[in-house]
């Protein structure tokens, strides 16, 4: 789950990290007066979206009057921004955060994320803040900083200093850098985090250490024990069918192409997804109603898949273990007889009782196609669209 | 031989009461595994199907010698269980539950460290369909019908898609000596190269199929093994090569995020570590075959 940068710079400023004053504002208004209310002479207006990279797409505008504050909130309050990462459709910008505007002496990058080989939290600090970390890898690899904490005692002071003077930070800043990214560290351990990115990471030229950008990642299966990150849930910067998915307990991620798939099992969905392609299809989504595969849920599968206007063929394929085709068969069957599907319908069914099942379908009135194999399938469903 | 499980492995169930442990041990004894009792905190001296049920797990590895766990407990108290299953001396943990923290995983592997080499639970999963053993015995949630018993090994992240893979052989006369399900999660229990070392040293065992996915560098790692340290050749099927960067594909783990964690960029090092490709995931079983009969094997 991620949440607006706003939000992570609250939580950050809750472990001791420093960041600039602001506030959130939901109108041109209400961004004049909190501008006043921070004041200086220099603000920032930032859209608050699920997305990095929002600066190059005029996402965040610097403003000399509050005046101008207002103006730029105006301009950004409920248009979409499209940046590099939302994609086409964009994000919904419906809420702005005014930010003092920040006097930068050097921009570091500083990234948390679980390291999958050593199973530690990996500390990754570069001194080239504002790019991204896939361009420093790329470009300037060198000026990389890898520092593996163990996770049963935590993050040491030493391996925080370690990495402020790796970062070229001068000495008198130096405790304050440590305990910056000490905060960061408590942050991602104690919240469940699966990231947490502050980049850039500033220090000014009023000697002060800063987190300037800061997002944040969580881990879903955390949540039945993270309440107060839970409701920092924005569904309107997730797309409207993933929203439907996840609130029922589907797994499921839009995809661009036009042939919608039902499958059981998170690695038969990647490779059947896989198979279309191969066989000259495009996936429309990619969708795991679980192991089970049970008629409730292929009912709420169907409606999903229906609700995507780009779908023009629905596949089906599930390997019925302990749940048995004929079972599934009567599932689908159920399910058709709730929905109207318009669209051509491909079905392979795997597995226990498959012959049983093949004969459910085939007594039905429901209008199909049938598929013996994977790769059958994928061919099916793509000479049908 | 099979590898961890054999035919008079005793087995206790963790979260035996529950509805999905109560279903899927009674599916576990039909197919003759070797189920000796359970573990529900509270409900000890209680018998479930027909077998005793603990209060605790070191009570009932004393009372019923148990070398092996599987675990159905919901993910709230999953780690709390696993360690408890650790420290009271059981050597192979498979736990089944979906939806386990990642931070609750790294605990429970720190955990696991504080015990030397030869005392060590070997934790399979979560996220997994567990172990079987065809004709001997099985530790998991699979159709175990749909296993024929031979000399393959396979671990697979996947569930479902190791079912499938099991299905190919089993339609091509060729059978499994043990499948393993590792998981779909980001940091799990048992690695690939874990698995396939076993097989490497396993006498029934010909060949490995690996059936990967995006996200995380355990595919690799394996295939670095196998190309440094095994005599018998693997084959694997990396699933994902549709799936875009930065999504997450149903398995919390399934997540492209690094260099070398793409479907194809795994096939591309997983081929320079002289692994058999199965081009797409229908051919598993056919390119199984070629490879035994390249290798004079069948």
């Amino acid at each position: 789950m991620d949440i607006h940068e706003y939000q992570a710079k609250k939580i950050l400023s809750d472990f001791g990290v420093k960041i600039p004053t602001g506030g959130i504002v939901y109108s041109p208004e209400n961004a004049e007066n909190k501008a006043r209310e921070i004041g200086g002479s220099k603000w920032v207006v930032k859209a608050q979206v699920h997305s990095g990279a929002r600066g190059k797409a005029g996402g965040i505008i610097i403003c000399n009057s509050p005046l101008e504050v207002a103006d730029a909130t105006d301009k950004l309050l409920g248009k979409k921004l499209i940046t590099n990462q939302t994609g086409p459709e964009g994000k919904i910008i419906n809420r702005i955060y005014i930010e003092e505007a920040t006097d930068i002496k050097h921009e570091l990058y500083l990234g948390l994320v679980f390291d999958r080989s050593s199973e530690s939290i990996m500390v990754v600090a570069s001194t080239e803040g504002g790019m991204s970390v896939e361009e420093i890898s790329k470009e300037k690899p060198e000026t990389i900083i890898r520092s593996k904490i163990e996770v049963a005692v935590g993050i040491q002071q030493f391996q925080a200093r370690e990495i402020a003077f790796g970062l070229g930070i001068e000495s008198k800043l130096i405790s304050r850098a440590a305990n910056t990214i000490i905060g960061c560290y408590k942050a991602f351990s104690e919240l469940d985090a699966t990231m947490v990115e502050v980049n850039p990471l500033v220090v000014s030229h009023q000697d002060e250490i800063l987190a300037l950008d800061c997002k944040m990642s969580f881990d879903n299966n955390a949540m039945f024990r993270r309440d107060e990150i839970a409701e920092l849930r924005d569904k309107t910067q997730e797309n409207s069918n993933e929203v439907y998915a996840s609130d029922r307990g589907m797994n499921y991620v839009s995809l661009d192409g036009n042939i919608g798939n039902i499958i059981n099992g998170a690695g038969l969905a990647m490779a059947s997804m896989d198979m279309i392609k191969l066989a000259g299809g495009q996936p429309a989504n990619f969708l795991d109603v679980g192991g089970g595969a049970t008629p409730e849920k292929i009912v709420k599968a169907f409606k999903l898949i229906s609700m995507d206007t780009k779908v023009k063929v629905i596949l089906v394929n599930i390997f019925a273990g302990i749940n048995r085709c004929d079972w599934v068969a009567e599932g689908i069957v159920q399910a058709l007889s709730k929905i109207e599907i318009k669209h051509p319908l491909v079905i392979r069914l795997a597995g226990t009782n498959v012959e049983k099942g093949n004969e459910i379908l085939k007594k039905s009135n429901i209008n199909y196609i049938e598929a013996s194999t994977l790769e059958d399938a994928a061919n099916k469903a793509v000479k049908a669209l | 031989m099979s590898i961890i499980i054999h035919k008079n492995t005793k087995i206790l169930v963790q979260g035996f009461t529950g509805k999905i442990g109560s279903f899927h041990a009674e599916e576990m004894i039909k197919y003759g595994s070797n189920v000796v009792g359970g573990v529900t905190p509270g409900k000890g001296g209680m018998t479930h199907l027909n077998l005793p049920v603990f209060n605790t797990v070191k009570e009932a590895v004393d009372q019923t010698g148990a070398s092996t766990s599987i675990l159905f407990v919901p993910p709230t108290f999953a780690a709390d269980s696993a360690m408890e299953a650790a420290d009271a001396g059981i050597k192979t943990c498979v736990a089944i539950t979906d939806g386990i923290p990642s931070h609750d995983m790294v605990k429970i592997k720190r955990y696991m460290r504080r015990y030397p080499k030869d005392k060590k639970m070997g934790l399979v999963g979560p996220n997994c369909a567990g172990i079987i053993s065809p004709g001997k015995s099985m530790l998991g949630i699979m159709p175990g019908h749909i296993y024929k018993e031979g000399k393959i090994g396979i671990v697979s992240r996947s569930g479902t898609l190791g079912y499938e893979a099991a299905q190919q052989l089993k339609d091509l006369e060729i059978g499994v000596s043990t499948s393993v399900g590792i998981g779909g999660d980001p940091i799990n229990g048992s690695s690939f190269r874990d698995i396939i070392e076993k097989f490497e040293n396993d006498d029934e065992t010909i060949a490995v199929l690996m059936i990967g996915e995006i996200g995380g560098p355990q595919e690799v790692e394996a295939g670095q093994f196998a190309k440094e340290n095994m005599s018998k050749p693997v084959i694997a099927y990396i699933a994902g090569l549709t799936a875009p960067k930065g999504r997450v594909m149903g398995h919390a783990g399934a997540i492209v995020s690094a260099y070398g964690e793409s479907a194809i960029e795994k096939v591309e090092l997983l081929k320079e570590c002289g692994v058999t490709i199965s081009k797409n995931p229908s051919v598993m079983g056919e390119t199984v075959k070629k490879v035994l009969v390249e290798n004079n094997l069948n």
